[in-house]
């Protein structure tokens, strides 16, 4: 079963902030996806091949040819906050 | 006996040289304009589709081939999830447990005797895409990072090996064949100013007591910025492990890896700020890319279009060209370039060793003088060639030939109009016979000396017949002389 802990540790890497009360309704609402999928393990796999793909194609690849970028005022033009020439961001110090 | 062994692994990060990122067409040149270099693709919008770049895999495999790793017939590619300002997707595509490649090896050596032979094994070799640039300029005061997203999708090849390396000095000589393989595959440019090539470190201690070695835990070493970097912040690395290990008797498990950062201005490491939640990286199988299969045949087809590595190339000036490992060693550790160079001297002069002592005294010597690379070198390898054959045929002595070689250099000349100018001329035999019956007859008691076995007595008709005529051989001189003194 999913803990609290989890939840917690999920959306400390997901960069979400969770009031109390939102972190109990997400412990339970995540428990009882988790379980939905859980039941997949009752199934017995030992003959089954692993999947990594649910679809059975085959890879295509791309030549390695030059396309145009987009201009740079259209890619930041979709950022909250940028610059003429950069994305600007809340201070990102050390590594 | 020393008190403990380092254990050294590293994971080296090499930008591979296509035209375009690994999923999608926009540039990889470096030093553009930020952010110009960016679609929808590489930015992570939604709704867009990755879609690879063969050449990328194709360098891959190459790679992979040539440090001697197995192919994975079957390989997919797989998210590794963090949050940073730089990584748009908020995931990096990258491969987790079935890399295209594993187990290889690569051998290093040193002639010059200051690390022993050595085959490091290689764990695995995988392909994933950069991240972009995060700059926070202080000095402006801003409160603001900015982001330049141009490199963000740029093919990488991530290549990990064993911690194989029982020293600083073997991991860089690791590096240093690394990048001369990558050069000679044609893969890399390996430029570390630019980021093509990053390296980081793993570093322990096997420690020696009496209940037998400890291993102490292991610390990542960042930021190192040359191969003088790595060999200096990993010896900085060692001995303060030693001394943490002295103070704390910590083994390997009682605290987590540990990343420090070396600072090569203060050269020390520095420990980084612990980022817990990072190493939690919640991969799994990217579902807009299909795995790929490299069948036997493709992988035979790229194995013998390797063409040929330095270790190769090295046995082959040995046992081809008669020069020594050392000597073989310094020319093919110049690049491909270089050593084409000296192969086709050593050719068309049909003397390897001849070949190889004025590539290297008079060649890499200008080379480094005037910090040209061989492609920007003034001689051509045909008119070496010309000029040299005329030192082998005795027609210029090695001093006069240093003299030509120096016109030539300066003045763009072939060997025949450096000679002119130079107004060395080649003295034709019946003169120089000539001369030396004139100079053997007007000196009776050098003769009766040489005759009384002191052959080096006849030396002095050297300086007599060049005061005659400047253009004759010594050599040759020395040689008629001493015919001639045979048959009185
Ligand atoms: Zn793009």
């Amino acid at each position: 079963m999913l803990s609290r802990q989890d939840v917690n540790k999920v959306s400390l890497l997901a960069r979400l902030q969770l009031t109390e009360a939102e972190l109990d309704t997400m412990t339970s609402q995540l428990g009882q996806i988790v379980g939905y999928v859980e039941q997949l393990n009752e199934l017995d796999t030992k003959s089954v091949e692993p999947l990594s793909h649910p679809v059975d194609v085959k890879n295509v690849f791309r030549d390695d040819v030059l396309q145009p970028s987009l201009p740079r005022e259209t890619m930041l033009a979709n950022a909250p906050h940028a610059s003429d020439e950069f994305y600007l961001v809340p201070a990102v110090l050390g590594d | 006996m020393s008190n403990y062994d380092i254990i050294i692994g590293l994971e080296v990060h090499v930008q591979l040289q296509t035209a375009t990122k690994l999923f999608c067409g926009c540039s990889t040149q470096f030093g553009a304009e930020p952010n110009t270099q960016t679609c929808p693709v590489c930015t992570g919008m939604p709704g867009t589709l990755p879609v690879m770049n063969r050449k990328a895999f194709d360098l891959a495999v190459r790679t992979a081939l040539a440090l001697n790793c197995q192919i994975a017939p079957f390989t997919k590619w797989d998210r590794k999830q963090y949050y940073y300002p730089d990584l748009p997707k908020g995931y990096q595509i990258s491969q987790f447990d079935l890399p295209f490649s594993h187990d290889g090896w690569l051998e290093i050596s040193d002639p010059k005797g200051k690390i022993e032979p050595k085959r490091l094994r290689i764990q695995r070799v995988h392909l994933e895409e950069d991240a972009g640039k995060s700059m926070h300029d202080e000095v402006a005061g801003s409160a603001d990072s900015r982001i330049d997203l141009n490199r963000t999708g740029t093919p990488l090849l991530e290549i990990v090996t064993q911690p194989d390396m029982r020293s600083p000095a073997e991991a860089k000589a690791f590096l240093t064949e690394l990048k001369l393989l990558l050069t000679y595959l044609g893969v890399s440019d390996c430029n570390m100013q630019e980021g093509s090539l990053r390296v980081d470190g793993n570093i322990n201690l096997h420690v020696h007591t009496d209940a037998g070695k400890i291993a102490t835990p292991i610390v990542e070493v960042k930021n190192m910025n040359s191969f003088r970097s790595v060999e200096r912040a990993l010896t900085y690395e060692a001995e303060r492990l030693w001394d943490v290990w002295q103070e704390s008797k910590q083994k390997l498990g009682d605290v987590p890896k540990q990343t420090r950062g070396w600072d090569d201005q203060a050269n020390i490491t520095r420990g980084q700020r612990h980022k817990e939640e990072s190493s939690d990286y919640r991969y799994f199988p990217d579902p807009d890319l299909v795995p790929v299969t490299v069948s036997s045949e493709r992988v035979a087809e790229v194995q013998s279009g390797l063409g040929e590595l330095p270790a190769a190339l090295r046995t082959r000036l040995e046992t081809s060209y008669g020069i020594t490992p050392y000597d073989s060693d310094v020319i093919v550790n110049q690049g491909r370039a270089a050593a084409d160079y000296y192969l086709a001297v050593a050719d068309g002069v049909a003397d390897g060793k001849l070949a190889s002592n004025w590539f290297q005294q008079d060649v890499l010597r200008t080379l480094n003088d005037r910090s040209l690379t061989i492609e920007q070198f003034g001689v051509p390898a045909t008119a070496l060639v010309a000029l040299l054959k005329k030192i082998k045929g005795g027609e210029l002595d090695n001093a006069r030939g240093r003299q030509v070689f120096a016109a030539m250099l300066d003045q763009g000349l072939s060997a025949d109009a450096a000679m002119q100018a130079l107004g060395f001329e080649q003295v034709d035999e019946s003169e120089l016979v000539a001369l030396c019956q004139e100079i053997v007859a007007a000196n009776p008691k050098i003769v009766a000396d040489v005759k009384g076995g002191n052959a080096k007595a006849a030396g002095s008709f050297v300086g007599m017949a060049k005061k005659k005529n400047k253009n004759v051989n010594p050599a040759r001189v020395q040689e008629i002389c001493l015919q001639l003194i045979a048959q009185m």
